[in-house]
């Protein structure tokens, strides 16, 4: 990752923010290092925006400390922050062409024309809108108006950027282009971003890190693989891809399914009521029976689903527990699929049990 | 024609034919409601003292007795110059007081504002009397201050409304964009917000113009001495007898009228050229 | 543990300070408002209850009901709103279904025909039909041409002429909310009617009729209390003979320079007006009526 020498780490400390009795904020404490992209990932309600709302300076919260790297800017208006920032609606002001709205922040802060003339181009050029300058907001795509956004917002060359939802308004496939194309601008530019989504998979795969974000808290701030795989709470486990869960109950040293002992590497939390999490993608059917050295399961086939590019096993338990099982379709294997009412045994290996903390699930 | 009769005028197969009689009665009824108004044009220039239509003898006498009259020329003057500056001082009062209220969240907001519409529910003629009385202790009776604060107090709920309104329908994340690129409020309000709602501060500014140039009851009592309006005199004129002059008078009143309403159409336009 | 709260007492301070700057942008207005009205007003509350002697009576409501031209006056006022909102009715919703339900360009042309009046000056309208409506005036001549009555009749300067006049004014004031709520009603409503065995004229009254009762009664509440404390049109048409609760009043002051008399009437007045308007309140939204009226 290319870091910028003079990209700025935050520092939020204790930041709270009530509306009524709604705790939008509890006690959010974070650090983003220097170049990170870092987002916030939650549902809606969450407080993902209020936070980033508070950095931006646009919420004041109760109380609590932010910095940017040394500085305290918790009592800074939102214009002398010194943040770029992209908004859901993106904001563009439709009586200033592309090139007025750019050169915006530039003009504010007396930059001399000609410059103002060539950084505008510039920011431009950097997200492909090259030329574009003359425009009517009026007279661009979603995907363009995008860009210039993203084009204003850096163009004053913040030391962060704060991103709101930017691309949740485009479909899917501009969405999955533009992914990349901002993953690209990030380490090109190498400022500290800070970005807000509630798609999972866009946190996923444009991240350094993810906090994830739930009722005002957060709840797992970690790498993509770390969250996706070692997940420490349910909230995470569920919000991240799809899985079931089973209860499993803690019996001294080993973790139970009913009478069945787990094989599991990664140690369980010491928690004595447990959830063995199952994503559907980590799980295999067995088709030779029990596999030694792993946790199996008997079932009872209870639904097929064809979904092209994957199948969709779903299955019950001996005791009513049922669970879901993706497997990849190859056409060597399409005669053997399990039917309706098959018996089958479903197989998990010791690596990919992982074990969560059942309370607040 | 017949066809036309007969074609269905609306989903439930009602047709035109069968609605013949509200087309004639609304026809009607919007011929009564302009005539009246557009008549007074074309009879201001009827030699007649009594103002016939047609006119049968064509003059511009009325209009000479009403330019040649020192009188009415310095009411004229007076309901101009009270009218513009109501316009210039309730327009900024009351467009900064719907920006107010629309961004504070303070609990009085709604308190506030069924206090700025006040003097749209108040009956007129208390507004006059309480104003005649407060103007002979504030001694400011029959001056021009004292007829533009009035007006002005008159027009507000206009401009707050109308700006309100338009408020509402704004984007305000534009404003909030313009400051987190280093404008402060006041900046980001005048250079993006104003002219985002460009058409309802002009509208304001009409409404204030012609609220204080139309304004009848309130100038009866607190205008007078050296500066009588327009519509004092034409009112008291009115109770004596038929002054034909007033009929030129209204006449270029309404000519008045459509040049600001034009000229407010022109300014308050929304497909102005983008800046750069 | 308890949480820390960094900066809290600072934090608080600036959403303070930045709540009374923006409130403070309203004071200029609230302050004019204050002073050009709600004082003033206030004083005349004050006064109306001053007798003569300069002490505390209640003589000025006294005469209010013992002296019977007073009745007369609020007779007189109450009636002519009354009849003046009724005719609106009678001749504006008709007009109302018209506009909603041609295509919108025609529809917006009527509509400058019904926002003309507005623009035009109180006095210039009230002026023209008094010209009309004169002895020797156009409506006179054209009646006695076409052979409809023999001599000029007397519809001014009379009780006729100060109903269409105040007809001819108020009319835009329920045209527009009943105009605008005849627009919202989606046509689905007629075809669903229509569909379930109404005949046009049952799903008129059953269906589109109830549905425009919210802006006919905002129309129609707006009108009545502009009648009640209307002034210019009756002073000029009503020649004297139709005296209202406003004309009163100014005769007080300006004839008799009774400001105990005057400000119990306006008084009685603001009340009236006060009432009518709670009561609407608790039907429709206050917002809507002046937001939709214009």
């Amino acid at each position: 990752m290319n870091v910028k020498h003079d990209a700025l780490p935050i520092s939020v400390s204790n930041i709270s923010k009530t509306y009524g009795k709604v705790h939008a904020l509890d006690d959010v404490s974070l650090e983003v290092r220097k170049g990170e992209f870092l987002t916030l990932l939650g549902p809606s309600g969450s407080g993902k925006t209020t936070l980033l709302m508070v950095l931006a300076g646009f919420t004041r919260p109760d109380c609590g400390s932010l910095k940017f790297g040394d500085r305290e800017v918790i009592r800074t208006p939102p214009h002398l922050r010194e943040v770029g920032m992209t908004f859901q609606s993106y904001a563009l002001f439709p009586h200033m062409t592309v090139a007025g709205n750019v050169g915006y922040p530039l003009r504010l802060r007396k930059v001399p024309k000609l410059e103002i003339t060539t950084r505008v181009e510039q920011a431009l050029e950097t997200v492909r809108l090259g030329g574009f300058g003359d425009r009517r907001i009026d007279q661009l795509s979603g995907g363009q108006r995008q860009r210039v956004a993203v084009a204003r917002a850096i163009v004053f060359e913040p030391r962060i950027l704060l991103m709101d939802e930017p691309l949740s308004a485009l479909d899917k496939k501009l969405r999955d282009q533009m992914q990349i194309e901002l993953r690209q601008l990030h380490e090109k530019l190498g400022m500290t971003t800070v970005y807000v989504t509630h798609d999972q998979r866009e946190a996923l795969t444009m991240s350094d890190r993810i906090a994830v974000v739930n009722h005002g808290r957060i709840m797992q701030l970690a790498t993509p693989r770390d969250l996706y795989e070692r997940p420490s709470n349910w909230f995470v486990a569920d919000f991240i891809g799809e899985s079931t869960f089973l209860r499993v109950r803690r019996d001294g040293d080993r973790v139970r399914y009913g009478e069945q002992a787990l094989l599991h590497t990664v140690p369980a939390p010491d928690k004595a009521d447990l959830l063995l999490m199952i994503r559907p993608e980590r799980i295999t059917l067995a088709p030779d029976g029990p596999r030694p050295g792993a946790n199996n399961f008997a079932a009872v086939v209870t639904d097929m689903v064809y979904q092209g590019d994957s199948y969709l096993l779903h299955s019950r338990l001996g005791d009513g527990n049922m669970i879901a099982l993706r497997g990849a379709v190859r056409g060597s294997s399409l005669s053997a699929m399990p039917s309706v009412g098959d018996h089958v045994t479903l197989s998990m290996t010791s690596e990919d049990t992982v074990l969560i903390d059942a309370s607040e699930a | 024609m017949l066809n036309w009769l007969r074609s269905p005028a609306t989903d439930t197969q009602i047709s035109h034919g069968q609605r013949l009689w509200l087309y004639v009665i609304s026809v009607i009824i919007m011929v009564l409601l302009v005539t009246p108004t557009l008549i007074v044009i074309p009879m201001s220039f009827s030699d007649s003292q009594y103002l016939e239509f047609p006119p049968e003898v064509w003059s511009t006498r009325w209009y000479q007795s009403y330019f040649g009259s020192s009188e009415w020329m310095q009411a004229t003057r007076t309901s101009f110059k009270v009218a513009f500056l109501t316009m210039l001082v309730a327009t900024p009062v009351g467009v900064l007081a719907a920006y107010g209220l629309h961004a504070s969240r303070i609990r009085f907001v709604r308190a506030a504002f069924v206090l700025m519409i006040t003097p749209m529910m108040v009956p007129v003629v208390l507004v006059a009397i309480g104003a005649f009385y407060a103007y002979v202790q504030l001694q400011i009776l029959y001056t021009v201050t004292g007829l533009v604060l009035a007006h002005t107090v008159l027009a507000l709920p206009l401009v707050v409304i109308v700006t309100g309104a338009a408020l509402k329908g704004y984007d305000m994340s534009q404003e909030e964009a313009a400051r987190g690129l280093g404008a402060p409020r006041w900046k980001a309000f005048l250079t993006i917000t104003l002219p985002q709602i460009r058409f309802a501060v002009v509208t304001s500014a009409l409404l204030s113009f012609l609220t204080s140039f139309d304004e009848v009851v309130v100038a009866m009592f607190i205008s007078g001495g050296d500066n009588p309006t327009l519509t004092r005199n034409m009112f008291n004129a009115l109770r004596d007898q038929i002054d034909p002059t007033i009929a030129a008078i209204s006449t270029l009143m309404i000519f008045v009228t459509t040049v600001m309403m034009v000229l407010a159409g022109l300014f308050g336009s929304q497909k102005q050229k983008p800046k750069q | 543990m308890q949480a820390q709260r960094l900066n809290e007492a600072g934090l608080r301070t600036d959403d303070r300070l930045e709540r009374l700057r923006l409130f403070g942008l309203s004071s200029p207005a609230i302050l004019l408002i204050m002073i050009i009205l709600v004082i003033p007003v206030g004083w005349l509350f004050y006064v109306s209850f001053v007798g003569a002697n300069g002490q505390f009576s209640l003589e000025n409501y006294e005469r209010m009901i013992s002296r019977k031209s007073y009745g007369r006056i609020f007779t007189t006022t109450f009636q002519i709103s009354f009849l003046t909102t009724g005719l609106c009715i009678l001749i504006g919703y008709p007009l109302a279904y018209f506009m909603s339900q041609m295509p919108t360009r025609i529809a917006n042309i009527c509509l400058i025909a019904v926002l003309l009046p507005f623009w035009t000056s109180l006095l210039v309208r009230t002026y023209a039909w008094l010209v009309l409506l004169q002895r020797r005036g156009l409506v006179n001549e054209w009646g006695m041409s076409l052979g409809l009555w023999d001599e000029p009749i007397a519809i001014v300067h009379n009780v006729t002429g100060t109903l269409i006049g105040m007809v001819h004014i108020m009319l835009p004031f329920l045209i527009l909310p009943v105009y605008s709520a005849m627009r919202a009603i989606s046509d689905d409503y007629m075809k669903a009617a229509s569909n379930l065995g109404a005949t046009p004229r049952t799903a008129f009254w059953t269906v589109f009729f109830p549905l425009t009762l919210p802006g006919l009664f905002a129309g129609s509440l707006m009108v009545f209390i502009l009648c009640l404390g209307f002034f210019v049109t009756p002073a000029v048409l009503g020649g004297g003979k139709v005296i209202m609760v406003s004309m009163q009043i100014v005769s007080n002051i300006e004839l008799f320079v009774n400001w105990g008399a005057a400000s119990a009437l306006g008084v009685v007045l603001l009340v009236l007006t006060m009432i009518v308007l709670w009561i609407a309140s608790r039907f429709v939204n206050l917002e809507q009526m002046t937001g939709g009226g214009r």
